[in-house]
């Protein structure tokens, strides 16, 4: 479930309270604040929509995990999604690499 | 194609609502919905797009991605690509019907290339487009849709449709969530495209899928088919949500004491996975994928390593619990029956398409899940929207048709009970989720689940009109709770195992009920048998 807004990064743009799509987020007149953490489905597409790659979510589905962001900021993991499928400028080159078609019918 | 300068019109409206007037009104904005939309447009149609979510991400495919059944257009390669699920779908497909979609998709297919999709290119050179990846796909979807002047209302589910004096869908009603209001579309055609119902199981993407479509299909007299086909499990790691199986086609399946689960696999061996999650903790390992698959995996899949990844997890190497989530409907074949090639429904005005309409033409009873649903999603909703555009534009200027709301459940005061949506969907979930109950089927069990259910279903509709901040939640509940009915009256009505329908009580598969299951009804659920169109040609033969 999502666990983190990240302060620090955030710019208050509100894109995940729009692309959220179980409605997660509210507005407030600064940081969105994350309202319904239960109804997160743990889709991870906040994070790909992210322009500040402020949010992370725990993988876990059923329970909350609660997440110190001091030491996420520590790892790699913010961002880590959005770079992978290439949404980033600097990973642009992999949203092209999909090897499915390999894979395929094993 | 942009913009064919004909947008619906918004009409003035009482305060706290927003209404508009168009040709045909799309509810949904997965794949289905937005190809039904452009489609629609690109007829001429003046068109609105309701999602529930966000159009983009909202729905199975934005975030889990899918694997589509795109087959060049060579006659060997067609042939083998209808015969290979045949046997396992349990011959209720329509060879027609599959090639006509194998058609369009490879159309639809291309044209993502047109608008810029960046397929893959392999070694010799061939742009490889039988995947998609959600996000990517999506995201361009909700683009071309816009640019099509398709006006899109995103967090706006439908709660209940319009019709008029004759019983013609006219349009539906709806909240936006977000802006606390109601929105009203008037329309001469409407499109189900509301995807399939996972019970709220958290399979990946899949909590936006409540069955909202087949509800409201249902208030106005639509009828279902192959809802016994609705009992689709997907594996997952056990805390995780992310059930996108083809890679445990690598996998080790073992017990708790590290002995493996014989039988166990990913494909033709996940009931034994099923059975031995009823006797304790089952782990996999996907330990016969070499370096080279696994580097083809990661760039393939990056959504799969994100519960591994961010546990510390090496799923090559280290043990993972696993489990099995409900997918219903969604990797299911069950849903709204189609009467003709347009994707039309039994009522006039209402089309459905994606996993909001049954897949038995193509899929029989077997899993349309890795390839067969991302291209019926295409190539129905591209003729759902072209079919509900044509019967739009065949009704011609809007008439002053005085319309009414079908809604039931929910909207009513009856009981001065309140309408308690949370407990209701558990109700639901305690009924649909267990193996024992829904993937090892018996009509005993089914029996007294369904008697549970019905009661739910008199104790629903009886309660109390929903207020507003719950009204959502329990036209969802109510929904499930309906799909959950069609789907047991179903599976009770097939005295056989067939596709994934699996009888305890008649484990072999009996060639005189090679034959569909419609299903409708909300206080009283029915069921019929339809013949396959292989018998009915026979008997105009004979
Ligand atoms: C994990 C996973 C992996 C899959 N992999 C494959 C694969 O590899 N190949 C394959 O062919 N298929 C696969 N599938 C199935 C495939 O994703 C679906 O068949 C496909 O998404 C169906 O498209 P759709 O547009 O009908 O529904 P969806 O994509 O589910 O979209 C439905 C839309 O309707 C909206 N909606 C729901 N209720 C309402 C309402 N009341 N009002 C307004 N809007 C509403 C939702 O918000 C959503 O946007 C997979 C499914 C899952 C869950
Ligand atoms: S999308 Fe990112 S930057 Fe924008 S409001 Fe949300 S968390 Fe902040
Ligand atoms: S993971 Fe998905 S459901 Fe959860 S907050 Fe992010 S976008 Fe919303």
């Amino acid at each position: 479930m999502i666990e983190v807004i990240d302060a620090e990064r955030c710019t208050s743009c509100d894109i995940c309270v729009n692309v959220c799509p179980t409605n997660v987020f509210d507005k407030t007149d600064g940081i969105p604040v994350i309202a319904r953490q239960s109804d997160c489905q743990t889709c991870f597409l906040c994070e790909l929509y992210c322009p500040e790659d402020a949010l992370y979510v725990a993988p876990h589905a059923d329970a909350p995990c609660p997440t110190d962001v001091v030491a996420l900021r520590e790892t790699a993991a913010l961002g880590s999604y959005r770079r992978a499928v290439g949404w980033t400028d600097e990973t642009r080159d992999l949203r092209g690499i999909d090897r499915s078609y390999l894979l395929f019918g094993h | 194609m942009t913009t064919n300068g004909r947008r619906a019109e918004q009409r003035p409206a009482p305060g706290g609502s927003v209404e508009f007037d168009a040709d045909v009104l799309v509810i949904g904005g997965g794949p289905a919905g937005t190809w039904a939309a452009v489609s629609a447009a690109a007829r001429g149609a003046r068109v609105v797009l309701a999602d529930k979510g966000f159009c983009g991400t909202s729905g199975a495919t934005a975030a889990a991605g899918t694997g589509v059944w795109y087959v060049d257009p060579d006659p060997a390669l067609r042939e083998a690509a209808m015969a290979n699920r045949e046997k396992l779908g349990g011959h209720l497909q329509d060879r027609r019907w599959m090639a006509r979609v194998l058609d369009q998709t490879y159309q639809d297919g291309n044209r993502l290339a047109a608008w810029g999709y960046p397929y893959p290119v392999d070694d010799s050179g061939k742009s490889q487009r039988n995947s998609l990846q959600g996000p990517e796909y999506m995201r361009l979807m909700r683009k071309r849709t816009k640019q099509a002047g398709v006006t899109i209302l995103d967090h706006s589910p439908a709660l209940e449709l319009l019709v008029d004096d004759d019983g013609a869908v006219a349009g539906a009603t709806g909240v936006r969530r977000q802006k606390h209001d109601r929105w009203t579309v008037r329309a001469k055609a409407v499109v189900i495209a509301t995807g399939g119902c996972a019970f709220l199981s958290k399979t990946l993407g899949s909590n936006v899928l409540t069955g909202d479509g087949y509800l409201m299909a249902a208030e106005v007299g639509a009828e279902f088919s192959s809802m016994e086909f609705s009992n689709a499990y997907a594996i997952s790691p056990a805390f995780g949500s992310v059930t996108k199986t083809l890679f445990y086609g690598w996998a080790t399946f073992s017990y708790e004491d590290g002995s493996v689960v014989p039988g166990a696999a990913s494909k033709g061996g996940r009931s034994a996975i099923a059975r031995a999650l009823l006797q304790g903790p089952v782990y996999a390992r996907l330990d016969k994928a070499d370096d080279n698959v696994q580097r083809d995996m990661r760039a393939s899949q990056p959504n799969f390593f994100l519960p591994f990844d961010r546990t510390g997890i090496d799923p090559f190497s280290e043990r993972f619990p696993v489990t099995l989530r409900l997918e219903g409907t969604v990797r299911g074949t069950g849903g709204l029956r189609i009467v003709d090639d347009s994707c039309a429904t039994s009522v006039p005005g209402l089309y459905a398409a994606g996993d909001a309409a049954t897949r038995e033409l193509i899929c029989g009873g077997f899993t349309g899940g890795g390839s067969h649903n991302a291209a019926w999603a295409m190539s129905s909703g591209t003729w759902a929207g072209w079919g509900a555009a044509v019967y739009a534009g065949q009704l011609g200027p809007a008439r002053q048709r005085r319309l009414a709301s079908a809604g039931t459940v929910a909207f009513r005061n009856r009981s001065s009970r309140a309408f308690e949506p949370a407990a209701l969907a558990e109700a639901v979930q305690d009924e649909v989720y267990p193996y024992e109950l829904n993937y090892f089927r018996h009509a005993s069990r089914l029996d007294g689940a369904l008697a549970r259910l019905d009661a739910a279903w008199a104790d629903a509709s009886a309660a109390d009109a929903a207020d507003e901040d719950n009204l959502l939640r329990a036209r969802e509940s109510a929904a499930m709770l309906a799909t959950s009915r069609w789907m047991y009256r179903s599976a009770l009505a097939r005295n056989e195992s067939r596709g994934m329908h699996r009888r305890d009580d008649y484990p072999d598969q009996d060639d005189r009920q090679r034959h569909y299951v419609t299903s409708g009804g909300l206080d009283e659920v029915w069921t019929a048998v339809r013949p396959h169109a292989d018998a009915s040609y026979a008997e105009a033969a004979e």
